[in-house]
């Protein structure tokens, strides 16, 4: 495990910047951000809205240009999709049925079609929907829309899962399934996570690392790791010790403004 | 219980309409050589499908239609998605667009007959004029209003080319809309129909004013309750096929 290939991270961001102009205001949303992810991290960024965790994410798929700065990706070169986003509404296309919705990304890979189809089944199977195969989108729950979301990223077998508040347009009951969930697929699949929260209890609960964005433009404020081995309890107080510190954090930072 | 109730009040309503237009010319309110009564009208389709003249003309207006209205359509569609997609071509057409589109379909009879004869091609012209236009506005508006977000989630899973995004994402998306259009124009090709015929190209337009020449009345109704029940026929067809491509909404 110590080889150097292991220790270079899979996601490299240096000096990354993002502003846009409109009607001659410039607006700064990121500023000279550095993050190093390691393979295999499940990584949560955490901060208020509009400090830019969402952008970053949308920098990393390339639906957002920075303004400067480099993301250096270190993934395979014969991977079509080295990454996958989860938007945080699921945005399920209303035409596709629940399966073909999972095998869209595939329809770049180049695959046979009976080959995507049973790709799909199993990510189905992954979220634990299986059973939905052959229904439309809207005949589905707000929760087991999220999971088809997530099963369609995972389809495209990415290095990397970027998760934009997944969860928090979802009821607690659902979302607390879901956080198990994803600890579960991500221990399946050994994917590095980025997953982007504005929940601190929902961050130490998932996270191997904690990194707090605050501030306008959005800078790091902390960056902070999780050991506690899982399964977790919500209530561990390991957990709600960390909570604490960040929420001390992310306070004095935005009394800082 | 009420759906029944309406029923029966529709079916009142249709039986003292034709009690009214059997009436008028019985008691000689007018005369029945211009209004014929709708006992006469069964007989009179009788002698039309016996001499031979309804099956030809419905057979060749059904030919001007449906090959009209794929033309006019498909126009609109291709023109209405590169509008959509395309801000420069929406551009570059805005000015064409103002000038041609409030020239009525029927304005073009005169180059449509000096272009094309007094041949189906030019009935057939003058229907894809007449659709064309609610065809594309109604597919340019559909483009324009697909959801942003179903755009971005073709890009990020790497659909990035405008093929991809028109097959992947905005025919879909847009389909509810620009079948709104077909439908509209469903009706308005068989006011062009009538139109083209009225010109000479055989059809049943050509029949009805042949017939009213003579003051056979009765057969120029036969003709217009044929048109109505085509018309009924293929709406009801299209807005079975509708329900199909639109199973998936709610």
């Amino acid at each position: 495990m110590n080889n150097l290939e292991n220790q270079r991270p899979i996601i490299d961001i240096k000096g990354l910047s993002l502003a846009y102009e409109r009607d001659g205001r410039r607006t700064e949303i990121l500023a000279a951000l550095d993050l190093a992810v390691p393979r295999g991290q499940f990584l949560v960024i955490v901060g208020e809205s509009g400090v830019g965790k969402s952008t970053l994410l949308r920098v990393l798929i390339d639906l957002a240009k920075p303004s400067t700065g480099t993301v250096t990706l270190d993934t395979a070169p014969e991977t079509r999709s080295p990454m996958a986003l989860v938007f945080q509404d699921a945005r399920m296309l209303p035409w596709r049925r629940v399966i073909d919705n999972v095998a869209f990304g595939l329809e770049r890979h180049g695959l046979p079609k009976a080959e995507r189809r049973a790709r799909a089944e199993k990510m189905l199977k992954l979220v634990g929907l299986a059973d939905l195969a052959q229904r439309w989108p809207h005949q589905l729950s707000g929760g087991q829309r999220q999971r088809v979301a997530i099963a369609r990223a995972l389809a495209v077998d990415p290095e990397v899962l970027l998760m934009d508040e997944p969860f928090s347009a979802l009821d607690s009951f659902t979302r607390e399934g879901l956080q198990d969930e994803i600890q579960r697929i991500k221990a399946q699949t050994g994917k590095t996570v980025l997953f982007v929260t504005h929940d601190i209890d929902e961050a130490v609960y998932l996270a191997d690392r904690v990194v707090v964005l605050a501030g306008s433009p959005g800078r790091i404020a902390a960056d902070v790791s999780i050991t506690l081995p899982r399964p977790r309890l919500r209530r561990d107080t390991e957990l709600v010790e960390a909570a604490r510190q960040l929420r001390g954090e992310l306070s004095r930072r935005s009394s800082d403004l | 219980m009420s759906a029944i109730r309406s029923a029966a009040l529709a079916a009142a309503g249709l039986a003292a309409f034709l009690g009214v237009w059997e009436a008028a010319p019985r008691l000689d309110l007018v005369n029945p050589a211009f209004l014929p009564p709708p006992s006469s009208i069964p007989a009179a389709f009788g002698r039309e499908i016996a001499g031979g003249a309804w099956p030809r003309a419905v057979a060749e207006s059904l030919s001007h239609y449906v090959v009209g209205l794929g033309v006019g359509a498909g126009a609109g569609i291709a023109l209405g998605l590169l509008s959509g997609m395309f801000r420069w071509f929406e551009s570059l057409t805005a000015w064409i667009v103002r000038l041609l589109r409030p020239i009525p379909g029927l304005a073009w009879v005169p180059f449509a007959i000096i272009w094309f004869g007094v041949q189906p091609s030019a009935a057939v012209f003058i229907i894809a004029v007449g659709v064309f236009w609610i065809v594309f506005f109604a597919t340019q508006g559909a483009v324009r209003g697909v959801d942003r977000d179903l755009i971005e989630v073709a890009q990020a899973f790497g659909f990035r080319g405008p093929f991809a995004r028109l097959t992947k994402i905005l025919l879909p998306a847009a389909t509810p809309g620009i079948l709104v259009g077909v439908r509209t124009a469903l009706g308005q090709a068989w006011m062009a129909v009538v139109a083209a015929e009225i010109f000479g190209v055989p059809g049943i337009g050509a029949r009805m004013m042949q017939a009213s020449s003579l003051l056979s009345t009765d057969i120029v109704v036969v003709y217009m309750l044929t048109m109505a029940a085509l018309y009924g026929l293929f709406d009801t067809g299209f807005v079975a096929l509708q329900g199909w491509l639109l199973r998936w909404r709610a």
